[in-house]
């Protein structure tokens, strides 16, 4: 049973930080209808963006942890978003109206260029930091000798999730800008005869989508205190794993999905194999849209003759 | 979605020195940042393990006035272009040579294919890059039976060529079957593969089948990295059998090829047999293609990809046209792997990733979707132009997704991207794919 608690904690750790990705693929394919590839490795840039910002500041003689974690969030989440915005103008605004697959290989491409950019910048070794925050709480001492822990970055991920989620939600429901995007959802052309911007309406979705990445590339780093010029790949098709799970278009359901995978993914590890892990997400995103082709909280796409 | 062409504002002036001035400082204001941290401060491991960095200004300035100039380069080529969208007039005679160009071309292509071993018979460098062009463009035809022609997006196909590579590598390795045998084996098992994942994505569509056929990409990637007992892992299979000319083998042994023919021996044979071999594979695939879009079948492809709705209406059987659809170019990718798995005589799973998937769909989309002469060019294109920048090293994915970027932006359709149809009253005419409009498949 604790072995269960502490494994469900990890897996709601790892969950969030997959939903503020996943929020992303979500946004950009609700207002534009294409899977945004790039943004497993914008979420990978927010990650180096945020090391190297700590090393400077580090560099630089401050010593306040909680004053360099906030400006390190900010700068990484302004530049980060600054390259989120720089990709849409440049990889797929031309394509906006060509035909359905060409914005999607233009981000691929862009996706490759973005992985090879921190490579080449960067290099190919990964990036270790010490850890930042350190120390926890024991929540339930078993009898085994086991004992539940949630450590301080466990809560600093989850609160700080918490808090993005709920500035995201009010956001999209209260001001303007998010009233324009759930117009531009519905229906470009009308919005536009309405007065809506749309070109600057996509763009900021897709700059508060890769800050949003810029966070989880972070939280990444401050939990599993590495950063390399790969880990976009593979989070970015698990992240769009949990969009697609929770139902593509769905903002609540982009966490929701994303709170799963993490702990399918941190389950399979504990109970069957660590190998494995990956296969078993994937094995469920399949499953689960063979059976629930909108996923969970998606409405069906109905396609007008 | 319609074109927004109803914009609240009038378009700001786009002409003018000072507005590419502008322009081109916003785009440097805007690299400043961008490369600030990544290209200006360099991060490392340092020799106690933790990190440590170094700045790289001067790099960043050269960064920063490179995007400015091109920016002013590219504004100022906007501007003597034109708008991208505005009809170009093309002289009679340039048309005309244009029309006898693309009639020809293919053949030319193919008598060419046929004689570089013969022209580069001592070329060793030329012969291997034109074997891994021809094993580009068979699979590039076999990818385009089911995104070109049945316009299914599979960004796993990449899975299939393994299924088919491992296939051979371990029936040869471990029960000594050559290469003529296990060569349909491989197809054969790739194909069912191929319906294997078929099945569960029967019902969906567009980006849902993308992912999900990346996803099968990955599981098949994974488990061939975790069942180390069977394929060796990470490691990969290794002592694979070259290929027979029929049972007899192509080295220097009494029973060899050149001793039976009485020749001298030279390693080139075995690597123009191979050139021969995959031309070959190429040239069936493309021969069971166009046989295949002439048949029901294949009718029934084109159809979906336009409309599946309409297919369903017309009563076509959408499920067995996308399995076979799904099946057929499986098959193909089965047997592009065998051959690429005799050919190396060594196979890991680092050869089956996702940047293979979008190569190959990069070569098909770059195609023009459908254009079996347009694949082949794309082929030639991005292989050839990977190679030219195999110098670069570190540099060359970095160009190569640039490539792929701005080629898409440059023709969205493709090099070659018409529909010719296959059913046609007196004449028959190709039209721009520009003008089709595609349902979602």
């Amino acid at each position: 049973m604790d072995y269960f608690a502490q494994q469900l904690i990890n897996g709601l750790v790892l969950g969030s930080i997959y939903g503020l990705i996943a929020i992303g693929y979500t946004m950009v394919y609700g207002i534009v209808g294409m899977i945004n590839f790039a943004h497993g490795d914008i979420f990978m840039i927010g990650g180096f963006i945020a090391l190297i910002s700590f090393l400077v500041l580090v560099s630089f003689g401050l010593t306040a942890v909680p004053v360099i974690l906030l400006i390190v969030l900010l700068v990484s989440m302004a530049i980060t978003a600054l390259y989120g915005w720089t990709i849409e103008r440049i990889a797929y605004r031309p394509l906006r109206h060509s035909f359905r697959l060409a914005p999607m290989l233009s981000a691929i491409g862009m996706s490759f260029v973005l992985t090879n950019f921190s490579q080449v910048s960067q290099g190919a070794r990964v990036k270790p930091v010490p850890p930042i925050i350190t120390g926890g709480y024991t929540l339930h001492e078993g009898a085994a000798g086991f004992a539940v822990q949630l450590s301080n970055i466990q809560i600093v991920v989850v609160l700080t999730t918490i808090v993005l989620l709920a500035v995201f939600t009010w956001i999209v429901s209260r001001t303007r800008l998010g009233r324009d995007m759930r117009a531009c959802e519905q229906d470009q052309t009308m919005a536009a005869l309405l007065g809506v911007d749309v070109d600057r309406t996509i763009s900021m979705t897709f700059v508060i989508g890769a800050a949003l990445a810029a966070v989880a590339g972070m939280m990444y780093l401050l939990y599993y205190g590495l950063v390399d010029f790969f880990m976009g790949f593979v989070a970015g098709i698990k992240a769009f794993t949990a969009a697609v799970l929770g139902g593509i278009g769905s903002l609540p359901g982009a966490m929701l999905g994303g709170l799963a995978i993490g702990l399918i993914e941190t389950f399979w590890s504990a109970y069957f194999s660590v190998e494995y892990k990956d296969v078993a997400a994937f094995s469920i995103l399949i499953v689960v849209l063979i059976f629930m082709p909108t996923g969970l909280l998606g409405r069906p796409e109905v396609e007008k003759v | 979605m319609s074109a927004t062409s109803a914009r609240p504002s009038p378009a700001p002036p786009t002409s003018g020195a000072a507005f590419i001035f502008k322009k081109a400082l916003i785009s440097a204001g805007v690299a400043l940042v961008l490369f600030s941290l990544m290209i200006g401060v360099r991060t490392e491991a340092g020799p106690q393990g933790g990190l440590i960095y170094w700045t790289r200004f001067g790099d960043l300035a050269v960064l920063v006035a490179t995007v400015f100039g091109g920016s002013i380069i590219v504004e100022l080529l906007r501007q003597w272009w034109g708008p991208v969208d505005s009809d170009r007039f093309v002289p009679k005679p340039v048309q005309t040579a244009m029309a006898f160009a693309g009639r020809w071309l293919a053949p030319a292509l193919l008598v060419f294919a046929f004689l570089i071993p013969v022209i580069f018979y001592n070329q060793r460098y030329i012969l291997d890059l034109s074997i891994l062009v021809l094993t580009y463009v068979m699979l590039g035809w076999g990818l385009n039976v089911v995104v070109g022609l049945a316009g299914l997006l599979d960004l796993g196909y990449v899975a299939f060529y393994a299924v088919g590579a491992y296939s051979y590598a371990l029936l040869a390795t471990n029960f000594g079957l050559s290469f003529w045998v296990c060569l349909p084996l491989a197809g054969i098992l790739a194909a069912f593969w191929g319906v294997l994942l078929g099945f569960p994505v029967l019902r969906l569509r567009g980006d849902y089948l993308a992912i999900v056929t990346l996803a099968f990409g990955e599981i098949i990637r994974l488990v061939i990295i975790n069942w180390q007992s069977l394929t060796g892992g990470p490691n990969g299979v290794s002592g694979i059998p070259r290929p027979t000319l029929f049972g007899i083998p192509l080295d220097n042994s009494d029973d060899g090829l050149a001793a039976k023919l009485g020749i001298d021996f030279s390693p080139t044979h075995r690597i123009i047999f191979l050139f021969y071999l995959i031309l070959a594979l190429a040239l069936i695939t493309n021969w069971v293609t166009i046989r295949l879009r002439r048949l029901p079948i294949g009718r029934a492809w084109e159809a979906l990809r336009e409309d599946e709705v309409a297919c369903r209406a017309l009563g076509i059987n959408v499920t067995t046209t996308k399995l076979t659809a799904f099946a057929t170019g499986a098959m193909f990718g089965g047997f592009a792997g065998a051959f690429f798995a005799t050919r190396q005589g060594f196979i890991s799973p680092e050869s089956f990733t996702f940047q293979e998937s979008a190569l190959v769909l990069a070569i098909v989309v770059l195609g023009g979707m459908g254009s079996q002469l347009g694949v082949a060019l794309a082929a030639l294109t991005m292989i050839g132009g990977f190679e030219l920048f195999r110098g670069l090293d570190q540099y060359r994915m970095l160009v190569f997704g640039m490539a792929m970027v701005l080629l898409m932006i440059w023709r969205p359709r493709g090099l070659i991207g018409h529909r010719a149809p296959t059913v046609f009253l007196e004449r028959n005419q190709a039209i721009s794919s520009d003008l089709v409009k595609e349902g979602h498949g």
